[in-house]
């Protein structure tokens, strides 16, 4: 067996301090924290918590079409810096994704940019132009590297177009990833209906827009024995259909992301436009069945559904306002505050942005077992950080954290055992 | 009295001693509107933007007139003469006219939010003229100040019931704010499907069935039917709202005596309101027209002859900084 190549000295795993031993882009072995090595680089953990690298199955890097929302190299240094090794980068782009040759253009951008990682995955379009109409080319977006196929933000309506879809992606052993949101039920809205709609003066989205699509996905999967995977689930009513989808033995996977488990409608107060979200945030009600869900498992990841814009089009009434948050630089802390609030457990947020999507998307995963890919980070957990447009490396500064301060900050990020960046003066 | 507001975007802003002062000024200025030289100098010098990106005769013409009897100069701007047309966005609109430097934008804008969304940018004070479903504050106002022109002040143990499309109503939803600042009950009366989500937490009544609606009322404000409602789907056609939700006197024998019928303008004639009942004895549906203009000579007075920030510290004035979310972790119970 080789030396190492690099020593991650110091850093605190389950309570411990340990050393990580990487050789060769895997992990050999976490070692006591000061056996001695003739071999290897070193490098000073300092207490630091080790952590595996994180997977986003959720995001929109705006590349091809919208890079004066965010491109590839600054979506993927958000990413770097937020803590993501990997990331699924959904097909809405201009053009679609819908074509070997788009997917390829990102992967190249990817490679290009940022050499070592994190590593882009490319969500193919599930119909051709996400129109809803003719199926995307999928042998072709999986042949060109394309990992899933979702027609993400432009929701399929036509249920047997989607069963056809589910069946010929199945061919594949690719999973279709689902924006569960009837278009009927949802058009024109810019919040949740509820409470603060009705004030507003708001034209809101009816939870039922998402769970009725929900419902009308477990059923399919039920009945082809198929898998699904449903994105970015805000509600509770979503949250039963898959609990007793799952009880069925349904193959359903499914996501939220932490704004659903931070936020309510309330946010929207004042007309804030950075708070506009799709699907939009909900209810005290909702927050908590998610919750609950994901502590339980109901819920199989987290994501960010990273939805970057550029300022001035958030800087409209309400109705004009794009949906979406910037989540990429924020989604660590944020979901750390949970742990840090006893909300979640430091297993449970691990296991949500690691293994919770490596199992469903066959990618893989650091357990810092021996042979496991080296990618890790080294988080302090007690460094502020206040929000600050200038403080995100994401082009879109669209976050309602602007202005908060938030616990915890990646001081250290490593791919294939090839440090990124380590910000000593962080730690 | 001083004036503390920069900006008049919404009723929920203004306490009932500040509602009840807009009326006494609102009465002191009715009286030049019945002279026979209508104009007075009090405003000389100040300059009023009428900015209304959704089109409206009325309200327009209401603010025009106000300012024009109070020797304000007035511009008129419309959506169709604008640069919204020309693909600019609000926010540069606002700032080209508030780089003309006047004292006072009037905004009447089809989306809700967008009287606060120019308040928080502008220097000058902005009044909201309806912003999309949101609010109306000065036709809550000018609802008030005919009411208590035919009521006296005290609203306590009246009833006021509001007939219609409240769920697309800013009319409603300010008359709702005003009326139960001031004492009164209110009510309200529509299909299910023209309610607004969360109705059910506001502190009023309300039923479905008219003529249950009007017993013991003592106004009835009728609100207009948006022709587009039904091909929405939200209801089936003009003659079936008309028989379930037209006022008629046929509803009103059951109220209080001297109930009094009003309706914002414009009417459907036979679709929301009977037409002989807009023009019966009862009616105060152009005692609401002048009003609104009184109500906006004394808005208008009010708002540009407060003290200014640099006056009197007064910190709503100026630019604000743009809203800033406070957001707590969600505490589980």
């Amino acid at each position: 067996m080789p030396g190492p190549d690099l020593i991650v000295r110091n850093v605190r795993w389950q309570d411990e301090l340990v050393s990580l031993w990487i050789s060769q882009g895997v992990v050999q072995r976490l070692a006591p924290p000061d056996e001695p090595s003739a071999e290897g680089e070193q490098l000073h953990g300092e207490g630091m918590l080790l952590l595996p690298g994180l997977i986003d199955a959720h995001v929109h890097l705006r590349e091809p079409g919208f890079e004066y929302k965010e491109d590839i190299a600054s979506g993927l240094e958000a990413a770097a810096r937020g803590g993501f090794s990997t990331v699924l980068a959904m097909a809405n782009t201009r053009p679609v994704n819908d074509t070997a040759a788009v997917t390829a253009l990102m992967r190249d951008r990817a490679a290009r940019a940022h050499p070592y990682g994190p590593r882009l995955h490319p969500v193919g379009a599930l119909t051709k132009g996400l129109a809803g109409q003719e199926l995307a080319p999928l042998v072709e977006l999986a042949e060109a590297g394309c990992v899933a196929f979702s027609n993400d933000g432009m929701p399929v309506a036509n249920p047997d177009l989607f069963r056809r879809a589910m069946e010929y992606a199945s061919d594949l052993g690719l999973v279709v990833i689902d924006h569960c949101e009837d278009p009927f039920l949802a058009e024109g809205t810019s919040m949740n209906e509820g409470r603060v709609s009705g004030l507003l003066g708001l034209k809101g989205q009816a939870v039922v827009a998402e769970s009725m699509q929900v419902a009308r996905d477990v059923l399919l999967a039920d009945y082809l024995g198929l898998p699904i995977h449903l994105a970015h689930i805000s509600c509770r009513q979503s949250v039963e259909l898959i609990r007793w989808a799952k009880d069925r033995g349904v193959q359903v996977t499914a996501e939220t992301c932490p704004h659903y488990l931070l936020w309510t409608e309330e946010l929207l107060q004042g007309y804030n436009t950075l708070a506009k979200v799709n699907p939009p945030l909900r209810t005290k009600d909702d927050v908590l069945a998610l919750r609950q869900a994901v502590r339980e498992g109901v819920i199989d990841m987290l994501a960010t559904d990273h939805a970057p814009h550029a300022e001035h089009e958030k800087e409209v009434p309400m109705d004009e306002a794009p949906n979406g948050i910037s989540g990429l630089d924020t989604a660590l802390s944020l979901s750390w505050s949970l742990v840090r609030e006893g909300v979640l457990s430091l297993q449970d947020l691990l296991t949500r942005w690691t293994v919770g999507p490596a199992t469903r998307f066959s990618l893989p995963v650091n357990r810092f077992l021996p042979g496991d890919p080296a990618d890790f980070i080294l988080f302090n957990p007690d460094l502020e950080w206040t929000v600050t447009p200038e403080s995100l490396h994401s082009k879109g500064k669209n976050t309602p954290c602007l202005g908060q301060t938030l616990p915890g900050r990646v001081v250290t990020h490593g791919i294939a055992g090839k440090v990124l960046f380590h910000d000593a003066a962080a730690a | 009295m001083l004036w503390p507001h920069k900006d008049l975007l919404c009723i929920s802003q203004l306490k009932s001693a500040e509602i009840l002062h807009v009326f006494e000024m609102a009465r002191r200025f009715a009286e030049i509107n019945t002279r026979p030289v209508k104009k007075v100098p009090t405003l000389k010098g100040k300059s009023v933007i009428l900015f209304f990106v959704e089109p409206s005769t009325r309200t327009k013409t209401s603010f025009d007139i106000a300012g024009k009897r109070l020797s304000a100069d007035t511009y008129s701007l419309a959506a169709s003469s604008s640069s919204l047309r020309k693909g600019e966005n609000l926010k540069d609109s606002a700032l080209t006219l508030q780089a003309m430097h006047p004292d006072a934008l009037v905004l009447r804008h089809q989306q809700s939010g967008a009287s606060e969304f120019l308040a928080q940018r502008l220097a000058c004070s902005v009044i909201n003229a309806g912003d999309g479903w949101h609010a109306h504050p000065t036709q809550a106002l000018l609802d008030g100040f005919s009411l208590s022109e035919a009521w006296g002040e005290d609203m306590a143990g009246k009833t006021v019931l509001i007939v219609g499309d409240i769920a697309h109503s800013r009319v409603a939803r300010s008359d709702v704010l005003l009326f139960t600042a001031l004492g009164a009950q209110v009510r309200l009366c529509a299909p299910r499907t023209l309610l607004p989500s969360g109705v059910r937490q506001w502190p009023v009544e309300i039923f479905s069935n008219l003529t249950e609606a009007c017993r013991g009322v003592d106004a009835v404000i009728c609100l207009r039917l948006q022709l587009e409602r039904q091909k929405a789907g939200l209801l089936p056609d003009l003659r079936e709202y008309a028989r379930t939700y037209g006022l008629g006197a046929r509803h009103l024998n059951k109220a209080n005596p001297g109930v009094l019928v009003m309706h914002p303008g414009p009417m459907n004639r036979g679709v929301e309101i009977d037409a002989a009942l807009a023009d019966a004895e009862n009616s105060l549906i152009l005692d609401q027209v002048s009003a609104g203009v009184a109500t906006r000579m004394a808005l208008l007075f009010l708002f540009l002859t407060r003290k200014d920030a640099s006056d009197s510290g007064d910190e709503q004035s100026g630019r604000r900084e743009p809203h800033q979310p406070h957001s707590p972790l969600l505490q589980e119970d």
